[in-house]
């Protein structure tokens, strides 16, 4: 009987239902780029948890004997900073505070910013609008102002820092969130959703949340880069992290007057933060056309 | 007596704008229980919007709607908040045209019927379940079991249709919308979905109002047919009565329109003309401007009705002329 013939295709793809997540996981695995910068990320968040059993030396430990050694000085392979503290282990605990700064104030932003602009999303009309506006009024300043700005007016340390990074990256988050969700309310689902007899909290915790959280997700990853150079950047104008606290900003702030010296030692940390935001940003670039389900 | 199951009485939907838009100017109708109506119209006729008006689902700022809708003696555009709720879904619901866009691409489809089930249910995840199964065997999905952990976009077209349509029954409603459900799918599917819809409508004794723009179609799963144009109903009569026996100059000239028994090679016979704007609520005839026998007293508002019965009609000024003589015989 006609209606109940079958499409070959429909029943073969049947056989083995994938879940979304498989899918993108199956993706992400054949983009080689992304997973060696996965590795790279993953390996510089062990790095840090495991500071103490892996680095050599105490970071605070200095003597004046072995300032500015040079790189693959006996025990000290990386050479020793301007107090004379191992540079190996200095980087390999800069990465506690480099990485705490650069995601926490993300993470934070990421939960404001998408309630913010996926209620400004989904309400719509005047609403939207008026937020938007005064998000847009965050936006006339460049990030790298605003923050030290709001990190100079607060005064010097690390939660302050975070504070201002924070207040920083809520308007470009909330920003994409609005517009994914403005795209994602209009679509046909949303309205077979309400024809269903849907609440606007049902849709906007099942149906909205579901198709936006995604993508919001993949553009919070690509500014904790942004946001660790901003913290390096702070700490290396005295406003974030104090000394002797190692962290890779403030490294390459005190490392500055070595550089006609040890100019190799003075850019460790800046190639710490390099690798750190470029292996991020990677990531962050596999996981978007991982979850691009339309290729 | 027996009350009809929808009856919608001089409904007008005006959204608001610069300039506004008379989507639906004076459409009324009636539909008994186990019923189908077609209603047949180009893009912009405004049949979607007819049908989103039993549902509530227009823009509640920006549209200023007009006349009585009521489902079940209930006055729909009364509902408010958990009625409204209940009403969606639970009493009406609509199946959509695009089964691809419909769905929710980040559940799967069990997921989808399953959570309308609990919510106008009240039943827990494993019964909503096996309703969900229930629902994909009912709709002749095939390997049910399967699919219903799969997700939207791992299905073909039909399949996707189908597991719309399950969606939509599965609060076993009275009043199943459909708009233009086989459009976006391909003819050997289309024909498959209409005898199946056809089917659940006689076994659930659903009313259904279907909407679409193909003639074929139409006539394939309906009882009686609404010619829709401008925002108002034209001519409505049953099926047999409208395609051989079409008074208004629109519906012959949709019959007329249609690739059987066209010669090859010849030109196809068109409607020549656009549907107008209605950013003003049309006076006299709104097909006019297009029509072949149009005249000064096409202008005439409200225009002359051709009638036969209380649901076979045609709003037409030659219409009713040409059908004078002929009902003044016996």
């Amino acid at each position: 009987m006609a209606v109940a013939q079958t499409d070959i295709e429909t029943l073969a793809t049947a056989d083995k239902p994938r879940g979304y997540w498989s899918g993108v996981g199956r993706r992400f695995l054949k983009d080689k780029v992304a997973v060696a910068a996965g590795c790279v990320a993953g390996g510089l968040i062990l790095m840090a948890i495991f500071a103490p059993w892996v680095a050599p030396q105490d970071p605070f430990d200095g003597t004046m004997i072995r300032r500015l050694s040079p790189i693959g000085t006996e025990g000290y392979p990386l050479g020793a900073d301007e107090l004379g503290r191992d540079m190996l282990s200095r980087l390999i605990y800069g990465a506690r505070l480099s990485l705490f700064m650069g995601v926490t104030p993300v993470l934070i932003a990421f939960v404001i910013g998408s309630a913010i602009g996926i209620a400004a999303g989904y309400a719509g009309g005047w609403v939207n609008s008026i937020t938007m506006r005064v998000l847009d009024v965050f936006y006339a300043f460049p990030s790298v102002l605003l923050a030290i700005a709001i990190s100079g007016a607060l005064g010097a340390g690390i939660l302050n820092g975070l504070l201002s990074l924070t207040v920083v990256f809520i308007p470009p988050i909330a920003r994409v969130a609005e517009s994914v969700t403005t795209a994602v309310r209009k679509l046909e689902y949303i309205e077979a959703a309400r024809a269903s007899g849907a609440s606007a909290f049902t849709i906007v915790r099942a149906h909205v949340l579901g198709n936006v959280l995604g993508p919001i997700f993949v553009y919070a990853t690509s500014l904790i880069s942004v946001s660790m150079i901003l913290a390096a950047g702070l700490s290396f104008l005295g406003l974030g992290v104090s000394p002797p606290n190692p962290e890779w900003g403030l490294m390459l702030n005190t490392l500055r007057n070595a550089i006609y010296v040890q100019p190799w030692l003075a850019a460790l940390p800046g190639v710490m933060i390099f690798l750190t935001s470029i292996s991020f940003n990677m990531l962050s670039d596999g996981l978007r056309s991982a979850m691009d389900i339309k290729q | 007596m027996t009350q009809p199951l929808v009856e919608v009485s001089d409904l007008t939907v005006t959204f608001q704008g610069t300039p506004p838009v008379h989507a639906v100017n004076g459409v009324s109708f009636t539909l008994a229980q186990g019923e189908v109506l077609g209603i047949l119209g180009e893009s912009g006729s405004g049949k979607s919007v007819t049908l989103k008006t039993l549902l509530r689902l227009l823009p509640e700022r920006r549209t200023r709607i007009g006349g009585k809708v009521a489902v079940e003696g209930r006055d729909v555009l009364a509902l408010e908040g958990r009625a409204l709720a209940d009403h969606r879904g639970g009493v009406v619901s609509m199946i959509f045209q695009d089964p691809g866009l419909a769905l929710d691409p980040v559940y799967t489809i069990g997921r989808q019927i399953a959570e309308t089930v609990i919510r106008h249910e009240g039943v827990s995840r494993s019964t909503a379940m096996a309703r969900a199964l229930e629902m994909l065997e009912l709709v002749r999905i095939p390997s049910a079991k399967r699919r219903l952990s799969n997700y939207p976009h791992e299905m073909s077209g039909g399949m996707r249709q189908r597991a719309m349509i399950a969606l939509a029954l599965a609060c076993k409603p009275k009043l199943l919308l459909a708009d233009e459900p086989t459009t976006a799918l391909d003819a050997t599917v289309q024909i498959q979905i209409l005898l199946l819809l056809r089917e659940l409508q006689r076994e659930m004794g659903m009313g259904v109002i279907f909407v679409t723009h193909d003639i074929g179609v139409a006539v394939e799963v309906s009882d009686k047919l609404a010619v829709m144009y401008a925002g108002s109903f034209v001519e409505t009569g049953s099926v047999a009565e409208i395609i051989r026996d079409a008074r208004h100059p629109y519906s012959q000239g949709l019959l007329a329109a249609n690739l059987v028994g066209a010669e090859p090679g010849a030109l196809l016979k068109a409607i020549p003309g656009a549907p107008p704007a209605l950013h003003a609520p049309p006076v006299g005839c709104a097909f006019a401007p297009r029509c072949e026998l149009a005249g000064p007293r096409c202008g005439a508002d409200p225009l002359p009705l051709w009638q036969a019965r209380g649901d076979r009609w045609a709003r037409c000024v030659a219409a009713a002329e040409a059908a004078v003589p002929s009902h003044a015989e016996p």
